[in-house]
């Protein structure tokens, strides 16, 4: 299970990146939406005591009252903020890129076409 | 004075809430208010900031007068003990940046009132939003309630900076907002890291924690510190990270871009506090990791500013790089770790914010008298240079000085004087020049760093390559900015042409001139600010009292006592997620 989850967090995070670094805004977006895919995952798994499979997520009666019998809640809190506050900014985001694309004709994140990129600074 | 000292420790433990609370309430309450009522909003923002700028200035004298270990106040927002809920801690540094927080946003807002509050819509409501981001983050004595405030700055700045449209703010707002979401992606990834070696994101407790973290983790912990620090450095736009810097802010209205100016020391605010908390003298084998970095990291940067000073002659680009240098200088003497050297880098970062904020505001009056009212200089429409025409003959009116009139004895009118002399202080203040406070910071600064043990006494550490190459740079790079300064000024106050007067309004004389005299109380008071930054200095270097004030607080009882004992681990972290999972109470 970590191994196939660190996979799935490296080639996230690599197609984010590599994403990221487009000319093209809906490519840039994109991006950022993988890697911010990439950091819950990567968030959750940094609980205390690892992914705490088939645990209990809090305590409950009858199971020992101690770190090894139950889920960390907090990776699960952290995750639920930052996907909150992530989706807004990416819509946030979204409207600034379809104000661009209105305002320039273009979808280059600079604002110019990019075949005159060369010529025209 | 009394009554007030008095009022403020009746109210002393809830206070530390004010600076949050304050304008997030009244950013709410406006938020009801329709468009239409632009005059009730402005009114209202004007009077919260003010409040908040009282109790600012209640809050720093509390954290003065108390002095000792003492002097941190120190707030449980879900009245849990320390490492498991959420912590406000106010001290000596986090009411200073108070304090300076809401004079510039007073300035800022003032400024605003003349005319750019109309450019669009929502601007009051932003505005103390963004206030209220601010105040969070100096406030927060946690990781994770550190990212949500800086969140909500960000989302705030957003807003801000596309404020009055146009595509120049719309294409710099978008670099802007997608380094900055990166930047939250690699703030989470270091954040958690620390939460999956140290088992805690309160400050304090991690402090505690580093010295005992095994040596097989340790890698993984600088790796984590350095993660969570370069999303700090793209806030404070260290060198590589910050080409999107000088685009947004020069885009930025001008009273955002004043306001924007503290946002970059922010990022130097949370590298010091966290800095000198996790890898202080103190922290074992992690004794102050990453400081070559980070003086490397301040001196490139300050090349990079200085060259950018150089290469630039709009007043708002001027003021972007300024905000670079100064920021670069902050960082590289940071990186040093000394107390006194601190002391003199607060003093600096106090008085290098007024001034760039004053000529990010400064920069807005000489545009409109430079084109005769149009916010757009005539040469930014169309593709002419600015002197010549196209065939390379200069245009009609343009002064090469030969065969010029004689300019003795010609009538400066006030309002250009004002200009010119608000520009000359700022000036002076940015390139460290005598005798305003610029000089005071850099003259401490570089006393520290050539004799650490003070003025008088003869024995001191020996300076090393880094600290020469600080000491270069800082001489360096004011005589940098003088030339880039002096150059623009010349250009625009000397060199000008048959040219109405400016027409000021005393809404935005007003504003520019507090900036400036702020600037020169911080010279003549310069010895009891010294002190102060001094003690501040000391208390960061020292930050065993920071983590025993935060660690021994106690909450208070419940009116039900004595239920089945509660189990820590099991508390939320944050207001914020609190709210957000909701059923985990």
């Amino acid at each position: 299970m970590e191994i196939v989850l660190a996979i799935a967090i490296g080639v996230l995070t690599g197609s984010g990146v590599w994403l990221l670094l487009r000319p093209r805004t809906f490519q840039v977006i994109m991006g950022l939406s993988l890697l911010a895919y990439a950091v819950n995952l990567f968030m959750f798994s940094m609980g205390r005591i690892g992914l705490a499979i088939d645990k209990e997520p809090v305590l409950a009666s009858g199971v020992p009252q101690d770190l090894h019998h139950y889920a960390d809640p907090m990776p699960q809190a952290l995750v639920l903020t930052a996907i909150v506050i992530g989706f807004a900014m990416t819509a946030l985001f979204l409207v600034v890129l379809l104000a661009l694309r209105g305002m320039s004709g273009t979808d280059h994140v600079d604002g110019v076409d990019a075949r005159n990129s060369q010529e025209m600074p | 004075m009394s009554i007030f000292s008095e009022w403020t420790s009746a109210l002393m433990p809830h206070l530390i809430l004010a600076p949050i609370m304050l304008p997030m309430f009244t950013a709410a309450m406006m938020l009801l208010l329709g468009e239409e009522r632009q005059r009730a909003k402005l009114v209202i923002n004007l009077a919260s900031t003010l409040l908040g700028l009282i109790v600012a200035i209640a809050l720093l004298k509390w954290s003065k007068a108390t002095g000792g270990t003492a002097s941190m106040g120190v707030y449980l927002p879900g009245n849990w003990p320390a490492p498991f809920g959420i912590v406000l801690v106010l001290d000596r540094l986090s009411a200073m940046m108070l304090v300076l927080t809401s004079f510039v946003a007073l300035c800022s807002i003032i400024f605003a009132a003349s005319r750019w509050h109309r450019a669009g819509v929502h601007y009051h409501p932003l505005f103390q939003l963004q206030l209220m981001g601010l105040s969070g983050a100096f406030l927060t004595a946690d990781l994770f309630n550190l990212f949500v405030f800086f969140e909500i700055m960000l989302a705030a700045s957003y807003g801000l900076l596309l404020h009055g449209s146009g595509r120049t703010r719309v294409q710099a707002g978008l670099h802007y907002i997608a380094v900055n979401l990166a930047a939250s992606s690699l703030f989470l990834i270091g954040a958690s890291m620390l939460y999956g070696i140290t088992g805690t994101l309160n400050m304090a407790d991690l402090a505690q924690s580093i010295p005992s973290v095994a040596a097989a983790d340790r890698g993984l912990l600088h790796a984590a510190a350095a993660i969570l620090a370069t999303a700090f450095l793209i806030k404070a736009a260290v060198w590589p990270l910050n080409f999107w810097l000088v685009p947004a802010y020069s885009a930025a209205t001008p009273p955002v871009g004043a306001l924007f100016a503290l946002m970059t020391k922010v990022g130097i605010y949370t590298i010091v506090r966290l800095w000198t908390l996790m890898f202080s003298s103190e922290a074992g084998a992690s004794a102050l990791f990453g400081s070559m970095w980070l003086i490397g990291g301040g001196v490139l940067t300050m090349a990079f500013g200085a060259i950018g000073m150089l290469g630039s002659q709009r007043f708002s680009k001027l003021a972007g790089y300024a905000a670079i240098l100064s920021s670069g200088t902050l960082l590289a003497a940071t990186g040093f770790g000394q107390n006194e050297l601190t002391a003199g880098l607060l003093y600096y970062l106090l008085s290098s914010t007024l001034a760039v904020s004053a000529l990010f505001l400064l920069s807005d009056l000489v545009e409109r008298w430079r084109n005769d009212g149009s916010s757009f200089s005539p040469y930014d429409e169309d593709e002419t240079a600015p002197f010549l025409t196209p065939e390379l003959t200069p245009q009609a009116g343009t002064n090469f000085d030969e065969d010029e009139e004689v300019l003795v004895g010609r009538v400066i009118p006030a309002a250009a004087a004002f200009l010119g002399i608000a520009y000359l202080m700022c000036t002076l203040v940015i390139a460290g020049l005598p005798p305003l406070s610029g000089f005071i910071g850099k003259f401490a600064m570089l006393t520290a760093l050539i004799n650490p043990l003070g003025m008088g006494s003869s024995a001191g550490m020996q300076l090393g390559t880094p600290g020469w190459t600080l000491v270069t740079l800082m001489i360096a790079t004011g005589l940098i900015a003088l030339i880039a300064l002096t150059r623009s000024g010349i250009r625009v106050f000397w060199a000008s042409h048959a040219r109405t007067a400016p027409r000021l309004r005393l809404v935005e004389a007003l504003p520019l001139a507090m900036l400036l005299l702020a600037s020169i109380m911080l010279t003549v008071k310069a010895e009891p600010v010294m002190r102060f930054t001094q003690a501040t200095a000391n208390m960061l270097h020292a930050p065993g009292t920071y983590v025993k004030a935060v660690m021994s607080t106690r909450p208070k009882p419940g009116p039900v006592a004595h239920e089945a004992p509660s189990l820590p681990a099991e508390s939320a972290m944050g207001s914020a997620t609190e709210s957000a999972t909701g059923s985990r109470q």
